[in-house]
């Protein structure tokens, strides 16, 4: 078997970058005060601050909000309230054809669009008992992944802003929107791409776009190598994320962590490799798994993500056959155009496609891939009409949020903004 | 109709001073005249600040227009102001549920005046696709907006057409309109308020979403 | 340590699958063991898309899944997901679904309860053996009014707190919502933005006497709504 992980050599063995020791959660005693371990902190007896940050906050990605209740600038307890975007996904699911709710998976997790187009496909033909061609899904694995580097990309940035580095920020948009131009050349659209159908894919890539993507795979280690240097080894960053909102394993699993939350944290489960699919076990890659469970460690992963996926790029790239894109099902991809306007069996798919849509069997199935924050997965429940009874979203950035107070509690009010970051939310896939 | 210095400066016509001059009169540089209106709205919309009031996919797209690609700095826009009293148009970017409503109506009453709102996107305008229980149809139920964009997210250039639109609305006003400036608060004492359940019947020929039997749900 | 398990047992390495059959194919080992150990709690179960699912009785649901992820035969560690049905036919029950892992032995398990219709909609909850499903608890509540018995703090987390037009996903719950636009629009903007704080998810202790009076007197009628005594000065306010 292919070397499966990297151990991420820079572990902090419990030492911060200046080598001093990470700084100890602070213990509670009975009055409900606080004390730090190292005798150098005189105690203060002090009444405890209650702060709000958010939901309209530059730091906050989207709209959560944080009731922190604050000893000083060390955060005594930390209350996260969401839904302040909630806009009921899944109940206009429970409206609308399989095809029709490809555009709202675009807009849940609006940074993976693609990614959650291929996710949300894949559960659909899954459930459909359909197998997608050999093009399709060389296809899929490059959408996937260029959608993972789309989102690593605004996580980074934004990290960089909220810690306070505000240039890597305008260089990664910078490669951002090259990646917009391959995709509008694709689906036509940047950021909202509804790029799948039930069964295939919207569209075939046009003449030209592989030397494109192969330009982009050029170029791209260049810009994050720079964007690299000028972060793993700075003092002030290292300063900020090292030792910051750890996570044990055990935690981590236990909360339900997944993705670069629960990599950072030691334990390398990667949808890709422990429940693959899109042939992924074909492709010669390896999983990033950190030491402490840090900010400083998620972001390392997420970065070795980021070279790692240019890696199955390349591969894609190499092996894409030619061939149909579509499955030959009537009953699920609309017939072409000609055929359509001449032939009556076509005519009447065609009708009825568009009209009641494609109609699976009763059942339910539940296929969860890694999208760049974690295990997401869409749980579809047919009752054998063409919408579905259930439409479940299992959403990885609301489970990973969910740990923030433990994460925070203990740490500064600086701290609480840093391990915000490192979290990778996206309010839109939180609340649905 | 532009200004009228008289040091003459770059802008090409010969001047006439309206008082015949010494060259050396130091006194008469530096005059300007011109319409009060145009210098305070040419002011305001050369460097808008904005308060990014960025909920969903649109933000991104606001941020990708603020970035190096589609600069936002042409407009002098790019000091982004995250706190409301400091801002001058609230750039609504994104699908506001009903949870967020009261969130997006305090903030607009923090902004002092003078305040423009740009509805970025079909969501922040109509409540786009999502036509349920959660999501407000239209930012301008709560607050009053100057511009709308569509787009699902609208690209950059239809942003940076939206904030041009904008200028040339603001270049439009008048200092001497006092009602531009004067924000009015629901009262429900005042004999204008119409309480919700006047509204559904107003509304009843028209179709109440509620009770839409036109096309199913 | 994902796969440990497996592959200490020398089962084959996962691959993707293809030509999944709807009906039939292998059967995850962990049904075996639960019908031994549990016979009169196992409803039924069956595999469908290679997935197996198990229907159990609502009674025992929260001993079966402690059985799950303590047993290292199975080691169920990690709850991807918790969730409810409703289907459009009446006469289905609704069901609360249990999607649980095992990191070691890389296997999915779904574990059904049906709620009958009619009954309350209560199950125990599993915040004790998962730390996720707190807020996933709270979510499934909050969109179909199934009450978590156990769960430390149940209320509302994607809507407001005063919420009134009932649970979301339910399927008698209309897709616009039960009041008008212009209705739904003043009850929101009525919502209390400043609230959110309640003694029991925040240690106030010290703070109690700068909160303004207004959110010390809500706060001190929560207390007294749960029958908690309410705290006559700061030191009692935890």
């Amino acid at each position: 078997m292919s070397k499966r992980t990297i151990e991420m050599a820079v572990g902090t063995a419990g030492l911060d970058a200046y080598g001093q020791p990470i700084r100890a959660p602070l213990t509670v005693r009975e009055q409900g005060a606080l004390a730090v371990d190292a005798p150098w902190e005189p105690e203060l007896e002090s009444e405890h601050m209650l702060i709000n940050i958010g939901p309209q906050h530059p730091a906050t990605h989207g709209v959560l909000r944080l009731v922190l209740e604050l000893d000083g600038e060390t955060v005594v307890r930390c209350v996260p309230h969401i839904g302040y975007l909630h806009c009921g996904f899944e109940k206009i699911g429970e409206y609308r054809q399989y095809n029709q709710i490809i555009p709202w998976t675009d807009r849940e997790d609006y940074l993976n669009s693609l990614g959650n187009n291929v996710a949300f496909v894949l559960g659909c033909e899954r459930l459909f008992g359909i197998e997608i061609t050999p093009r399709c899904t060389v296809l899929r694995v490059i959408a996937m992944e260029l959608s993972r580097l789309m989102s690593h990309l605004v996580w980074m940035g934004t990290t960089c802003i909220d810690i306070g580095a505000f240039t890597p920020f305008l260089w990664l948009y910078q490669e951002r929107e090259n990646l917009y131009n391959l995709l509008e050349g694709w689906v036509g659209a940047r950021l909202t791409t509804s790029a799948t159908r039930v069964g295939g894919m919207a569209a075939e890539v046009p003449d030209g776009w592989m030397d494109g993507l192969n330009a982009f795979i050029r170029n791209f280690p260049k810009t994050l190598n720079e964007s690299d240097k000028m972060l793993s080894k700075n003092g002030i960053w290292m300063g900020r994320t090292v030792g910051i909102g750890a996570l044990t394993a055990e935690e981590a699993i236990n909360c339900g962590m997944s993705g670069a939350m629960l990599r950072a944290s030691g334990v390398a489960y990667d949808v890709r490799k422990d429940f693959p699919y899109l042939d992924y076990e074909t492709y010669d890659f390896d999983v990033a798994v950190g030491t402490s469970g840090d900010v400083y460690d998620r972001y390392l992963v997420r970065v070795e993500e980021m070279r790692q996926s240019i890696r199955i790029l390349e591969q894609a790239v190499q092996r894409l056959p030619d061939g149909p894109l579509n499955v030959d099902d009537p009953r699920v991809i609309l017939p072409p155009k000609t055929k359509a306007t001449s032939q009556m069996e076509s005519m009447i798919h065609h009708f009825k496609l568009v009209m009641e849509g494609p109609r699976p069997p009763i059942g339910e199935v539940y296929v969860p891939v890694e999208s760049p924050k974690g295990e997401k997965g869409y749980y579809l429940v047919s009752d054998g009409t063409s919408k579905p009874v259930r439409w479940r979203i299992r959403p990885p950035a609301f489970v990973n949020l969910s740990a923030i107070p433990r994460m925070v509690e203990g740490h500064l009010l600086s701290d609480v903004i840093a391990i915000n970051a490192s979290i990778d939310i996206v309010m839109g896939e939180i609340d649905r | 109709m532009g200004l009228i210095t008289s040091t003459g400066a770059a802008g090409g016509t010969p001047v006439r001073s309206p008082v015949p001059t010494t060259p050396d009169d130091a006194s008469q540089d530096s005059w300007v005249t011109s319409r009060l209106d145009f210098l305070v709205n040419w002011a305001r919309s050369s460097s808008m600040w904005p308060m990014p009031f960025g909920t969903a996919c649109c933000a991104i797209e606001f941020m990708a227009t603020a970035a190096s690609r589609y600069d936002l700095a042409r407009f002098g826009m790019e000091r982004l102001s995250f706190s409301p009293r400091q801002a001058d148009v609230l750039i609504c970017a994104g699908r506001v549920p009903f949870k967020l409503a009261p969130v997006l109506r305090r903030i607009y009453q923090q902004m002092p005046q003078p305040k423009w709102v740009i509805s970025m996107g079909a969501c922040a305008s109509t409540g786009g696709m999502f036509d349920n229980y959660a999501v407000v149809q239209g930012i301008d139920t709560i607050i009053p907006v100057d511009v709308y964009v569509p787009g699902c997210p609208p690209r950059p250039e239809a942003l940076m057409y939206a904030i041009m639109m904008l200028h040339k609305k603001v270049q439009t006003e008048r200092m001497s309109d006092s009602s531009l400036r004067r924000e009015i608060e629901p009262d429900p004492e005042s004999l204008l308020y119409i309480p919700p359940s006047t509204i559904d019947e107003l509304s009843e020929p028209f179709g109440n979403s509620v009770h839409q039997t036109r096309s199913a749900p | 340590m994902p796969g440990s398990a497996r592959e200490a047992a020398g089962l084959p390495e996962p691959c993707t699958p293809h030509h999944v059959v709807q009906h039939g194919g292998p059967e995850n080992p962990s049904v075996a063991a639960l019908r031994d150990r549990f016979p009169e709690a196992i409803v039924r179960s069956h595999v469908m898309w290679g997935e197996t699912t198990v229907f159990v009785a609502a009674a025992r649901v929260h001993e079966i899944i402690r059985f799950l992820r303590d047993d290292t035969a199975h080691a169920y560690n990690y709850l991807v997901d918790i969730t409810a049905v409703e289907y459009r036919d009446a006469d289905q029950p609704m069901e609360v679904v249990w999607h649980l892992r095992s990191l070691p032995w890389q296997r999915f398990l779904r574990i059904k309860v049906e709620l009958p219709t009619g009954a309350p909609l209560e199950i125990p909850s599993v915040t004790d053996l998962y730390a996720a499903a707190d807020w996933i608890e709270r979510e499934c509540y909050d969109m179909f009014g199934i009450a978590f018995n156990g769960h430390p703090d149940l209320r509302r987390i994607l809507m407001w707190d005063t919420y009134r037009e009932g649970h979301p996903l339910r399927k008698d719950f209309p897709l616009r919502g039960r009041f008008s636009r212009a209705e739904q629009l003043s009850q929101a903007l009525k919502i209390d933005t400043s609230g959110g704080y309640s003694t029991t998810e925040l240690s106030v202790a010290d703070a109690f006497n700068d909160l303004p009076e207004d959110m010390k007197q809500r706060l001190r009628d929560k207390r007294t709504a749960a029958g908690l005594a309410t705290p006559a000065s700061d030191e009692d306010a935890r």
